[in-house]
């Protein structure tokens, strides 16, 4: 402190640069300390969300014990959920989050597919940017918005104008007149699929109209050159080239619709069973966490929720891994 | 019909699709915010905002109490994942570029983006909830953080990454610390493109419903201590839409448009500073 | 690779030295960038560096103040130095030797901030000072680059306002507010305009009778206008040094009469 006060005073107006003093040493001394500081602060908080990723895994595994020991691994595979007798299995959650996902990338995927192609080919120039930023902004729009509007708006409608048509349309078919069978009550399976598709749709076209935009024009224009169509330019040169970043697009949307809570709990019908028919309510992991969760009993309720819960992390994650991996490969590629 | 005419006829089918596609998806869209707003306007009153929310049975009441309950939360998930979030990222584009420690935490909040909001839930649940003794607005906010934070890593690690590293080079030219030339230079560099993830980070958490069921839980009374359950907006809509009564389920809808309405606002905000200031 | 071999005359000037550099290999991983380099920059003269694009005259210039490591995989070996000291010691403190040593680069490379933070930063880093020192501070700097009287009425408008020209000055004033002993130069003007590029050129030959002064240019004439001594580099090598009257008027080496007479490069 004194040192640096004399030093002050001889560096008064106009410095002398050949003073003798060595102005730079001392401070140079204390920036090792700090840097090394600042290392270790940030690397501490780098730790603290790698350390939040363990926490998850790690807790869901510590308090699903108890469920896995009572019923073993066939847990994760039987079909009894009742909270009278105790006794709980996984099989109804995860064939309703399965099939609800499978459903909601049926609608999202092709729709998607069309909207991405639309935005960057075929859309009038002062339109894009606008359309574009308007499926984004839909994309953060809060899933208990589209859960809610599932339920008062939609679900009616379906059972009145669409079902009964479906019905009459397919029921005479075997196998799939099945999967359309039951009382047309809106509310189910196939409902929670259609309200899902339309959560993921803004986020499978945003991904997918960006890794479209990654074809280097060159090669599109290469082939407008030898005469093809748009649709062929699309389906024979972009499609290919971003394969590995569609496919990855779409699975980011297929993890996105298997942890949804609120966009499928709103319309699922919420019943612990698992039906042929797509018409009949059911219950998929995030939902039945939502509605047992608050009110379950401690021991092997909850234990075994604990246990759903770590099955979805780890489905999802094995999904998002995936995803992850396939974008990363899909733009390092095009990096021409 | 010979080769031609039938390349043409799928191109224009295929362009046709494509266009249907765009105008289902903007109808369906269009569609939901529409209700939303119709029904959410309808709920909005003098009261809707002053009152706090009502007992089952009773008539009126409003949403005061889960207003302040989620501004609250989510005050406090900013305060802490703002400079977790920072940090870990400043980590991430500085020292990260070679370690398998970095590469494992780049990997792991691009998962955590995307994770399943209600395990976050459930982990919060067990970590704090279960050991701590009940829910709390705490509790709450500690879920929202976890995913918030992700959001703030990306985007400071991928804005810093956008500094000219001529810039980084004249600030250590001088003879700055490695932490001077982050803070005071790079970091400020970018100053806007933080902010901006800053701010998608709140939208993004504005809606979270799941976290907060067994965190936050809800409450019926207006309360402002944060180690209690505490009223907010996403959970009081979820239960509301669910209740018999037509009262709920109209704040419920007023509720889902003031979330909506902020979470737009809060989007087109930080997309419209970005544009304006965004630019090194 | 013989032509690297010089006499002791061609290294050292007859004069006080601010930076020795002895036989400096630089390596970019496997790729050697710099082979067996030996000179001596000469004390408050101002040494040129001329050669063709990637002859390794800016990597010389980046191993004065360890700028090389920032970058894993760059690595410097041999001896520079400067005070006594061998600067590429492991033990030698790199912030130290940046202080002592500043740069301005080929881009102008303002901070974000006000015209004046960009000058104070540097200080403050090294000195606690009053706020009407500081203020002294600043405006001697900002004189010293010749940039007082255009700024004095904006200083807390951002550095980013400033023409290109403009900036460049004020990265100098930033380098000499540290109080450096001396001053890298890479290539400072060759992103300005021709009036910019004459007062920047004025500006060295003013700063040369305080600081010692390095600089890289891809311009002979401004070597020639405004350097004591010049270093001509090719392919990793130094092939000539000497007083810069002499290397133009009657070059040693054949490459560096072909250079300079323009037969290739």
């Amino acid at each position: 402190m004194d040192a640096a006060k004399t030093i002050n005073q001889i560096a008064s107006l106009v410095p002398d640069v050949s003073e003798p003093v060595d102005i730079h040493a001392a401070p140079t001394k204390a920036f090792r300390r700090q840097d090394m500081i600042f290392h270790r602060i940030t690397l501490l908080f780098a730790l603290l969300v790698l350390a939040g990723l363990f926490g998850i895994l790690a807790s869901l595994a510590v308090e699903a014990i108890p469920a896995i020991l009572e019923f073993g691994p066939s847990f994760f595979w039987s079909n009894i959920w009742s909270v009278p007798d105790d006794r709980f299995g996984a099989r109804i959650a995860i064939y309703g989050t399965l099939v609800t996902s499978v459903i909601a990338l049926l609608i999202a995927v092709p729709v998607s597919f069309g909207i991405a192609l639309f935005l960057t080919e075929t859309c009038p120039t002062w339109l894009r940017r606008p359309l574009g930023t308007a499926i984004e902004l839909l994309a953060g729009v809060p899933s208990i918005i589209y859960g809610i509007w599932g339920l008062f708006i939609f679900a009616p409608l379906f059972s009145e104008y669409v079902q009964p048509q479906l019905q009459k349309a397919l029921g005479g078919v075997p196998l799939l007149g099945e999967l359309f069978s039951g009382p047309p009550i809106g509310v189910g399976i196939l409902a929670a699929g259609i309200v899902l598709s339309l959560m993921v749709i803004p986020f499978v076209a945003s991904v997918m109209r960006d890794v479209f935009e990654t074809v280097p024009p060159v090669l599109k224009e290469s082939a407008y050159g030898v005469g093809c169509t748009t649709w062929e330019v699309v389906w024979n040169i972009v499609l290919p080239y971003t394969r590995v970043g569609v496919i990855g697009g779409i699975m980011l949307g297929l993890g996105r619709a298997l942890g949804e809570t609120m966009a499928v709990t709103f319309v699922i019908g919420n019943a612990n069973r698992i039906a042929t028919s797509l018409y009949a309510p059911g219950n998929s992991i995030a939902s039945v966490l939502a509605n047992e969760f608050g009110e379950a009993a401690p021991g092997l309720h909850i234990s075994s929720l604990f246990a759903l819960g770590l099955a979805l992390f780890v489905i999802t994650f094995v999904v998002l891994a995936v995803s992850r991996w396939l974008i990363r490969r899909g733009t390092a590629k095009q990096g021409i | 019909m010979d080769i031609y005419s039938r390349r043409l006829l799928a191109n224009r089918i295929g362009i046709g699709l494509s266009m249907l596609a765009m105008f289902v998806g903007l109808i369906a869209l269009l569609w939901i915010l529409f209700t939303l707003f119709s029904k959410g306007f309808a709920a909005l009153s003098w009261d809707f905002f002053t009152q706090d929310t009502p007992a089952p049975g009773t008539a009126g009441g409003g949403l005061r109490n889960s207003i302040i309950g989620s501004l609250m939360i989510i005050g406090v998930t900013t305060l802490v994942s703002t400079p977790i979030g920072i940090l870990a990222g400043i980590y991430l584009a500085e020292f990260g570029e070679t370690s398998k420690f970095a590469s494992a935490t780049r990997f792991v909040t691009d998962i955590m983006l995307s994770a399943p909001s209600i395990v976050i839930g459930l982990f919060v649940y067990a970590l704090m909830v279960a050991t701590l003794g009940g829910f709390s607005g705490w509790a709450g906010s500690v879920a929202l953080s976890l995913i918030a934070i992700p959001v703030v890593v990306r985007t400071t690690e991928n804005m810093l990454r956008l500094v000219p590293s001529s810039l980084r080079e004249a600030a250590f030219a001088v003879g700055a610390p490695r932490w001077r030339v982050s803070i005071n230079v790079t970091l400020r560099a970018v100053k806007a493109g933080v902010v901006t993830g800053v701010l998608l980070a709140i939208a993004r958490v504005t809606g979270e419903t799941a976290p907060l069921l067994f965190t936050a839980l809800n409450n019926q009374f207006f309360s402002t201590n944060m180690s209690q359950p505490m009223g907010n907006l996403p959970v009081v809509i979820f239960q509301f839409a669910m209740s018999p009564y037509d009262n709920w389920i109209s704040l419920a809808w007023g509720g889902a448009l003031l979330i909506a309405l902020l979470v737009l606002t809060i989007n087109v905000g930080a997309r419209i500073m970005f544009r304006s200031k965004g630019n090194l | 690779m013989t032509e690297t071999s010089l006499s002791n005359q061609d290294v050292q000037p007859a004069e006080e030295v601010a930076l020795k550099v002895r036989n400096l290999d630089f390596y970019y991983g496997n790729f050697k960038g710099l082979n067996n380099v030996s000179l001596d920059i000469a004390r408050h003269r101002v040494t040129a560096f001329i050669g063709p694009s990637g002859c390794g005259k800016s990597t010389l210039l980046r191993t004065f103040n360890r700028m090389y490591d920032l970058y894993p995989g760059q690595r410097a070996v041999g001896e520079i130095l400067f005070n006594g000291r061998n600067l590429l010691d492991r033990k030698q403190d790199v912030n130290l030797v940046r202080a002592k040593i500043g740069m301005v680069f080929q881009k102008p490379t303002p901070f974000p901030m006000t015209i004046y933070e960009n000058i104070a930063f540097g200080i403050r880093l090294y000195e606690r000072l009053s706020t009407s020192e500081m203020n002294d501070r600043v405006e001697w700097a900002l004189r010293k680059a010749a940039l007082w009287d255009e700024v004095k009425s904006k200083l807390q408008q951002s550095g980013l306002s400033l023409s290109g020209g403009q900036q460049q000055r004020l990265c100098i004033a930033r380098a000499v507010a540290v109080r450096p002993e001396i001053v890298l130069l890479d290539e400072p003007t060759s992103a300005l305009d021709p009036i910019s590029t004459a007062k920047i050129e004025e500006l060295v030959d003013e700063l040369k009778s305080e600081y010692t002064i390095a600089i890289v240019t891809h311009n002979m004439q401004q070597a020639a206008r405004i350097s004591d001594y010049t270093a001509f580099m090719y392919l990793g090598d130094l092939v000539e040094f000497g007083v810069t009257d002499q290397l133009f008027i009657k070059p040693q080496k054949k490459q560096t009469e072909d250079y300079i007479t323009g037969r290739f490069g």
